[in-house]
């Protein structure tokens, strides 16, 4: 589904990636973890077309076509999407209006017409009650005055909401209390088929427990530097990353 | 540089040779100039009585002796007065044959607000056989008014038909020596509407200028003259959302409310006049007087939408005499490109226990400037006074300008009186949140300019509002790129 070879990025002449190989296929979760300041948010922008970012080598590919010309809106036209690590504000705008806006954007992409109200309306309950959210912060302003917790909710609703072919989670438990983190993982699991996947960006082990990944890969100084199972989330977990970070420089 | 009327005039008249038309150039046009013999021409014409000729020709020898203000925070070439003619024949030949002769941007942006093929030719100014349905419309609609009592016509109709009611109540609230425009309008308006509410009535619909489709084209120094007798209530709406490539360059309307004891009038504009070109080049000069004034516990509502003209000048205000009475303005106001507005508004707080709410929300892009600039008032009298004054600022991009200019004055020390204002921009990290989520940056655009303008937006009728979200869109497209 995802492809990822050799890719080198960087913000302002300053290089972020250095050269960053990964294979995503449907029904797997992969989780990217690595010490602060490791690249991890700067490959989920480039991945989402955050043009503050310029690829400088390498390739992304989607589905097999090359996105890199891509603009954001039509990578996640394809099907990518981006839990945001720190979700912005529009106020003025409700919960429900933002996600009828992206969804109906998204048909019309698709070629198809607008969701009815009523289909609509069912399938914003649906999800909704997934993820235990009440009727009145749907009508609330994004994100605007939001928990921590009740931001990271609504991105994983609007994920429910857009049912993408590749999630990726920034750092979606930052900010979580222990049963904030529990309905979000289990929202994830919920939307789990052996059609999508899923990339979980974390610099704790904790979130793992709760979303089982298959591949776990360490990032530091923009290169993976190390892959395995969930057995080597534990083990970062013991040992920290200066573990790593000495078998690197050794 | 501005253009002159007279070199639009030519213009024009250069464009309809094109077409074959120039045969059919109606001739009953004044020659350019303003003199006293000028304003009697045009009471004469309009077969006006005597006190109204006189009540223009003081108003014109007041204007002579005015000076145009220069406070406003906009620049630009004043207009030659002397240069322009103060009347046309109502009468004009359209400009096109078929909707293939007229400019396709134009086109495109009715066909962005959904305005159905016969209605864009009658706004660009095609032959249109008979729009059925708008007539029988109007029919209907003048039929269920009459049968209220309800007076809707035009001012000239009025003073011929209702000449005590025009007279009672014309400059009441704006004077002719007001400031330089009003004046100026006294004396030359060509034609507005008027309107009057009997006792206790309920006007059962919204009026809209837009249903008088003969008055099309009268734009420049209109007049309006709003009476809600006691206990009434009347829902105004003015404007049409339609773009009209209008020719005249300088508007200078005078708009008077009268609400009597317990009446309640709701004025709604939708502004959308050219505003010139990329460049700065052309549109209209909006200079426009609007005020109302509320007797005993009653109630004015300005609602604005302004998103068109080259440069504005406008304070929709409320002289709260009455006890109990209560003022509301709520203002979006848009400029991109290099529109200049400044816009505002006045509450004057004379009554007991007056009540005003002020929520302004500006939104500017391109090298644009926008001004909010807003009066509230609080006369000695004017025991338990309250206001209340939001002030939004909305910038996209780096060229363009937000001003606020709010002046309190009150002499009674049982005001109370709140200010509040707020700046902020459109942000890269919210149209980048948008475009992930598969919104286009357009239609981000416009998504968050709609939040934003969101409590001003839903104090309009229904429809108008739907209406006003388009225009916001396409007022800003292009402007973050």
């Amino acid at each position: 589904m995802l492809t990822i070879e050799n890719l080198h990025a960087e913000i302002e002449e300053k290089g972020i990636l250095n050269g960053i190989d990964l294979d995503v296929k449907a029904g797997e979760v992969h989780a990217i973890m690595g010490p602060n300041g490791s690249g991890k948010s700067t490959l989920s922008s480039v991945i989402a077309g955050n043009e503050d970012y310029e690829v400088t080598q390498g390739s992304v590919l989607f589905g097999g076509e090359d996105i890199h010309e891509m603009s954001p809106e039509e990578r996640a036209h394809r099907g990518i999407f981006l839990s945001f690590q720190y979700p912005v504000e529009i106020p003025g705008v409700s919960v429900t209006n933002f996600i009828k806006t992206a969804l109906n954007a998204q048909r019309k992409a698709a070629g198809e017409e607008d969701m009815p109200a009523a289909a609509m309306l069912k399938k914003i309950r649906e999800k909704s009650s997934l993820l235990g959210i009440d009727s009145k912060f749907l009508s609330r302003s994004l994100n605007q005055g939001f928990s921590g917790g009740e931001k990271k909710r609504n991105e994983i609703f609007q994920m429910a909401m857009i049912e993408p072919k590749l999630a990726i989670l920034d750092e979606t438990d930052s900010g979580l209390d222990i049963d904030a983190l529990k309905i979000v993982a289990d929202g994830v699991n919920a939307l789990k088929t052996p059609n999508n996947a899923t990339i979980v960006i974390t610099h704790y082990q904790r979130l793992l427990d709760y979303i089982i990944p298959d591949f776990v890969h360490v990032l530091y100084n923009g290169k993976i530097v190390k892959s395995g199972t969930k057995e080597l989330a534990k083990e970062l977990e013991a040992k920290g990353y200066d573990w790593i970070k000495k078998e690197v420089a050794g | 540089m501005a253009y002159t009327e007279e070199e639009l005039k030519k213009e024009l008249e250069s464009k309809e040779y094109e077409y074959g038309f120039y045969t059919d150039i109606e001739a009953e046009t004044f020659p350019v100039g303003l003199n006293e013999e000028i304003v009697r021409k045009i009471s004469q014409k309009k077969q006006e009585p005597e006190w109204m000729t006189e009540w223009r020709l003081d108003a014109f020898r007041v204007w002579k002796e005015m000076e145009e203000p220069e406070w406003p925070n906009v620049t630009y070439d004043k207009p030659d007065y002397q240069a322009i003619s103060y009347y046309s024949a109502p009468k004009k030949k359209d400009k096109y044959e078929s909707l293939d002769e007229v400019d396709p941007e134009l086109l495109e942006t009715f066909n962005k607000l959904g305005i159905s093929l016969d209605e864009q030719k009658k706004l660009a100014g095609v032959a249109v056989d008979i729009v059925m349905d708008s007539v029988s419309v109007a029919t209907t609609f003048k039929e269920t008014l009459a049968e209220k009592g309800i007076i809707f016509c035009s001012i000239s109709e009025a003073i011929q038909e209702h000449p005590e009611l025009v007279r009672q109540y014309i400059g009441s609230v704006v004077p002719p020596k007001d400031n330089y425009f009003a004046a100026l309008n006294s004396a030359v308006f060509s034609d507005g509407s008027f309107c009057y509410i009997p006792k206790g009535v309920q006007c059962p619909m919204e009026l809209s200028t837009y249903f008088r489709i003969n008055q099309a084209g009268t734009g420049q120094f209109e007049r309006t003259l709003v009476v809600a007798d006691e206990s009434s209530y009347v829902s105004y709406l003015e404007g049409c959302t339609a773009p009209s490539r209008d020719e005249n360059q300088l508007h200078a309307a005078v708009v008077e409310l009268i609400a009597l004891d317990r009446a309640e009038i709701k004025y709604s504009t939708v502004q959308n006049w050219y505003p010139g070109n990329k460049q700065g080049k052309g549109g209209v000069f909006n200079f426009v007087t609007k005020r109302g004034i509320c007797h005993n516990h009653s109630k004015i509502s300005w609602t604005q939408v302004e998103t068109g003209s080259a440069v504005t000048w406008k304070y929709p205000s409320c002289i709260l005499k009455g006890d109990y009475s209560i003022g509301e303005f709520y203002s979006i106001a848009v400029t991109n490109n290099f529109q200049q507005a400044d816009t505002g508004t006045k509450m004057i707080h004379l009554g007991k226990n007056t009540r005003s709410t002020i929520i302004s929300k500006g939104i500017s892009a391109g090298k644009s400037q926008n001004s909010y600039r807003g009066l509230v008032q609080v006369n000695s009298r004017a025991t338990n006074a309250r206001n209340f004054s939001q002030c939004d600022s909305l910038l996209m991009g780096n060229d363009c300008g937000a001003h606020t200019f709010p002046y309190i004055e009150t002499q009674n020390n049982s005001a109370q009186v709140e200010h509040e204002a707020t700046t902020s921009k459109i942000g890269e990290d919210q149209i980048f949140y948008c475009n992930q989520r598969g919104i286009d940056t357009e239609k981000a655009i416009a998504l968050i300019v709609n939040g934003f303008s969101k409590e001003v937006l839903n104090k309009l009728p229904m429809e108008f509002a739907v209406e006003a979200q388009k225009l916001l869109e396409i007022s800003l497209e292009g402007s973050v790129g």
